[in-house]
């Protein structure tokens, strides 16, 4: 796995000073990247040399760095989390790139995600959603013994699949429609699977998907775009269920 | 001065916590609605204490960094939570939990603390299956357990390799539930930068706002730390980029005493360093311990070629591998503690066996269960960590095993606090990583989780009632107060200073020179000469830092280089106090190893009669020498013996 070194890139880099201006695309060079070294340590590079340069540094949302957090969520050359599959931007590495590339990097773009700054998006959206119903209303203490609710291993595994969403919004990025339809599925999916969850199903369907429509995330045509961007592998299986439990929702009102 | 009391309840072991909660005062429904309580940090012990503390009926008013309190840290937790339910009838138990953390943190922990961490593990577990935790399932529908090191029973749950994230996403969601429903006001991208004191008490922070640059004022009865650990001060480590140590030190020069700084956990098992670009390091879980075999070869020509690529793990002969942690530690085998693992690893590639270009790195090796389970079993156990691997560096782990090198973790030091997670600041408590209390020296894997959420769903929410039942005639705080006033003049004086330096390095440049410093001397191994010749290379970073640092981008604004150069200028300081109390500690204990202190067989020799105690420093000002205070640790339940893992 020996690293080799890349001479030159090009560096074509949204920069927007604030939410209200306007934004454009700069141009920057950088030089003698290994390929062992990850995209965000590439740009941490490009940053120090803008600083000593005395220019501001690219602004770019990142925490983590291994893939989980997240809060990276940059779209590279044209896909959601760049040109590797079931990763987070934090996870890509150099050896993706070669010699000689331009590489395009851009915020995530979604009526929903206003620009913050740069690269920096504000998913408050998000936030919002899940407060309207994406969770299991009980308090802290008085809750039965942890073996005494049994759970089919088959059950806990695919609420572990819906449950394993970062929350980074590659999916509404990549949509076409910036429909949040992945995200709001995998929250209703993975409590939807488990007894807990079951007793306010009907409720947390119901007010999750209207706080969806009313935050600005556009409608779902089934284009499985989604589901080929998410780092963590969410399945549009998951759209197919929630629809049927807001169906079923619906039809008892 | 300060006089320190750790408030244990007096009566038996078993009986202090509940005798201690029965004695503890309780705040009126009525008037919990009265009292404000700000919450920083949103990590596992922030957000499932700011959860409770609404659900009971307090206004919380929660703040993290990050865009969303979903991101906090303990998201990144991977293999698992300990309890003491023994599901697995293998004879586990409170007293078993508690013994194994009190030995494994190498009798440097309070034991009624521990106790109390042990006593309440079970009602964690309970409480994240009712949220909805996926935990991993037996075929008959009850909870699975694996096992991690330190310990001969099978005590941990997990969530495949993302149980941090489970559990945060469960307290999260609890959070959730009381954002909508009004009893937290949320304040993301925003960060802690002093702490209000109104005649002796904590009644408010000032924070900037991440987004505008602006300096905020918010009150309340009471001020809950939890911002985790301070790892970051060796600018490479397992934590995430933006963890800071900020609203602890800031704790810490209000008059809280800062305990055990020393006390720094180093992580065996973590992806070893790909060269001078890296920017952080990445952890493979420890339960990859439990069917992996750690080894480097046992001849030095193999180890050479190795290092020059000319060879690969695969070409060396089963009787040529060292497995050197089952040749020492016989009894625990692969599983020894992490102090113990991570200083094995350093000693053979210390000796020239490191099986990677830099001779940093030892194997881990999975053929071994591969053969005995099939490909499929151990997919199906660390997939995901797998993958992992496989996409930083290039390697397939199920074709050629794993290379593994000691990083920084954790910090098992922190704010000092007593028994009821006050600090020596009345009104203000620290839980989760950012106090000192549960861990020793050293801190057993999969703990942490357990102590967060303890400390924020059990132990905070009763014992603050104790302070807050006397303040229940307090009205709301005055943001408009003279200290506020203050406070946030010596903020925005703070931050312009640094703006203002106007010279010629970056923040970074700083760090991974702070951090060089602190890993070469304040590391894995320490001693008096280099302890002594880091507090003096720092001091003259320090000045560096203060003469030719350079922030560009505009002040009133969003400014990333501004965010981190407060975080810096905490961590300058924290590394000071670190190599200050390790040059105190002339034994070696836990994590903290100091060459002068070892048995004839290389491993760490306590020192009990000197230095059974916690060291709690206490600031005196820009400058000065903090003064040291010691609490001495008293052990009336368990018998101190050399901790042996063989």
């Amino acid at each position: 796995m020996a690293d080799k070194i890349l001479k030159e890139l090009t560096i074509k880099v949204w920069r927007q000073k604030n939410a209200k201006a306007q934004g454009k695309f700069e141009t920057y060079k950088i030089n003698d990247i290994s390929t062992g070294t990850s995209f965000l340590e590439m740009l941490d590079i490009l940053n120090e040399e803008l600083v000593n340069g005395g220019t501001e540094p690219i602004a770019f949302d990142h925490d983590c760095r291994e893939g989980i957090c997240g809060m990276c969520s940059l779209f590279i050359d044209g896909r959601a989390h760049g040109p590797d599959d079931d990763i987070t931007t934090c996870q890509l590495h150099m050896r993706k790139f070669e010699d000689g590339a331009t590489i395009t990097i851009e915020p995530w773009r979604a009526g929903a995600f206003p620009v913050i700054k740069d690269l920096i998006v504000d998913r408050t959206a998000f936030e919002k959603i899940l407060q309207s119903g994406g969770y299991i209303s009980v308090n802290t203490g008085g809750v039965p013994d942890g073996n005494a609710i049994l759970i089919s291993q088959d059950d806990a595994e695919e609420a572990m699949d819906a449950a394993a969403c970062i929350g980074c919004g590659a999916c509404v990025a990549t949509c076409k429609n910036s429909s949040a339809m992945l995200f709001v599925s995998a929250k209703v999916s993975h409590l939807a699977k488990l007894p807990q969850g079951r007793v306010e199903a009907a409720r947390r369907a119901k007010s999750m998907v209207a706080k969806m429509d009313e935050m600005g995330f556009g409608n779902c045509t089934n284009t499985g775009a989604c589901e080929v961007e998410c780092p963590k592998g969410i399945s549009i299986a998951n759209i197919a269920r929630l629809n049927r439990e807001f169906l079923t929702a619906k039809i008892k009102d | 001065m300060t006089v320190l009391n750790s408030k244990i309840p007096a009566g038996p072991l078993a009986e202090k916590w509940s005798s201690h909660k029965a004695a503890i005062k309780v705040v009126s429904p009525a008037n919990k609605r009265k009292l404000d309580i700000i919450v920083v940090g949103t990590g596992l012990a922030g957000g499932s204490a700011a959860a409770s503390m609404a659900e009971m009926g307090y206004n919380v008013k929660a703040f993290c960094y990050q865009d969303s309190g979903r991101r906090a840290h303990s998201i990144a937790a991977q293999g698992g939570i300990n309890a003491a339910k023994n599901y697995q009838n293998d004879n586990d138990s409170v007293h078993r939990l508690f013994y194994d953390t009190i030995k494994g943190g190498d009798y440097r922990a309070r034991e009624a603390n521990v106790h109390r961490l042990a006593e309440v593990s079970g009602d964690i577990i309970d409480q994240c299956v009712a949220q909805g935790v996926p935990f991993a399932r037996e075929y008959g529908g009850t909870l699975s357990n694996r096992s991690f090191g330190g310990v001969l029973v099978s005590r941990t749950f997990y969530a495949r390799g993302q149980t941090g994230q489970q559990l945060l996403l469960g307290c999260y969601a609890s959070m959730n539930r009381m954002i909508g429903q009004g009893k937290i006001e949320m304040h993301e991208r925003n960060e802690l930068l002093d702490i209000v004191i109104i005649e002796g008490k904590a009644r408010g922070i000032i924070t900037r706002n991440l987004v505008t640059g602006e300096i905020e004022r918010h009150g309340a009865h009471a001020v809950v730390i939890a911002t985790g650990g301070y790892g970051n001060v060796f600018f490479l480590s397992t934590n995430a980029m933006g963890c800071n140590g900020g609203a602890a030190w800031q704790a810490y020069k209000n008059g809280a005493c800062f305990a055990n700084p020393c006390y720094v956990q180093i992580h065996p098992t973590c992806i070893p360093i790909h060269g001078e670009q890296q920017s952080k390091l990445t952890l493979m879980s420890e339960s990859l311990r439990n069917d992996g075999r750690v080894w480097t070869p046992k001849k030095k020509e193999d180890a050479v070629k190795l290092q020059k690529g000319q060879i690969t793990a695969n070409d060396i002969a089963e009787e040529d591998r060292d497995f050197y942690l089952e040749r020492r530690y016989p009894s625990y085998g692969n599983l020894v503690p992490r102090d113990v693992a991570s200083r094995a690893a350093k000693e053979r590639c210390d000796e020239g066996f490191g099986v990677n270009e830099t001779g940093k790195a030892v194997y881990l090796d999975f053929k071994y269960s591969i053969e005995r389970l099939g490909k499929d079993v151990i997919e199906a156990r660390y997939g995901n960590l797998f993958q992992m691997y496989e996409k930083i560096t290039d390697q397939n782990p199920y074709e050629l095993p794993m290379q593994i090198y000691p990083a920084i973790h954790y910090t098992m030091g922190g704010v000092w606090v007593d028994y009821n997670l006050m600090t020596n600041i009345p009104g203000l408590y620290a839980i989760g990583e950012a106090n000192f209390s549960d861990h020793g020296a050293n801190r057993l894997g999969a703990s942490a989780l357990m102590q967060g959420l303890a400390d924020g769903y059990f132990v905070l929410p009763y014992t603050i009632g104790d302070y807050l039942a006397d303040e229940i005639q307090v009205p709301r705080i005055d943001v408009n107060h003279q200290e506020f006033v203050k406070k946030e003049k010596a903020v925005t004086d703070r931050m312009t200073r640094l703006y203002n330096i106007k010279g010629s390095k970056s923040v970074d440049s700083f760090h991974k020179r702070l951090g060089n410093i602190m890993w070469e001397y304040v590391g894995m191994a320490r001693n008096e000469d280099g302890l002594k010749l880091a507090i003096k290379e720092i001091q003259k970073l320090r000045e560096d830092f203060y003469k030719d640092l350079r922030i560009t981008g505009d002040y009133n604004a969003m400014n990333i280089e501004l965010e981190k150069a407060g975080r810096v200028e905490d961590f300058i300081d924290l590394g000071e106090l670190m190599a200050r109390d390790a040059l105190d500690r002339k034994e070696s204990c836990g994590g903290h190893y100091r060459e002068e202190s070892t048995t004839e067989d290389g491993e760490a020799k306590r020192n009990d009669e000197n230095f059974a105690y916690v060291s709690a420093w206490e600031f005196q000002g820009e400058g000065k020498d903090p003064i040291l205070h010691k609490e001495e640790l008293v052990f009336e339940n368990v018998k101190l013996t050399q901790r042996s893992y063989k």
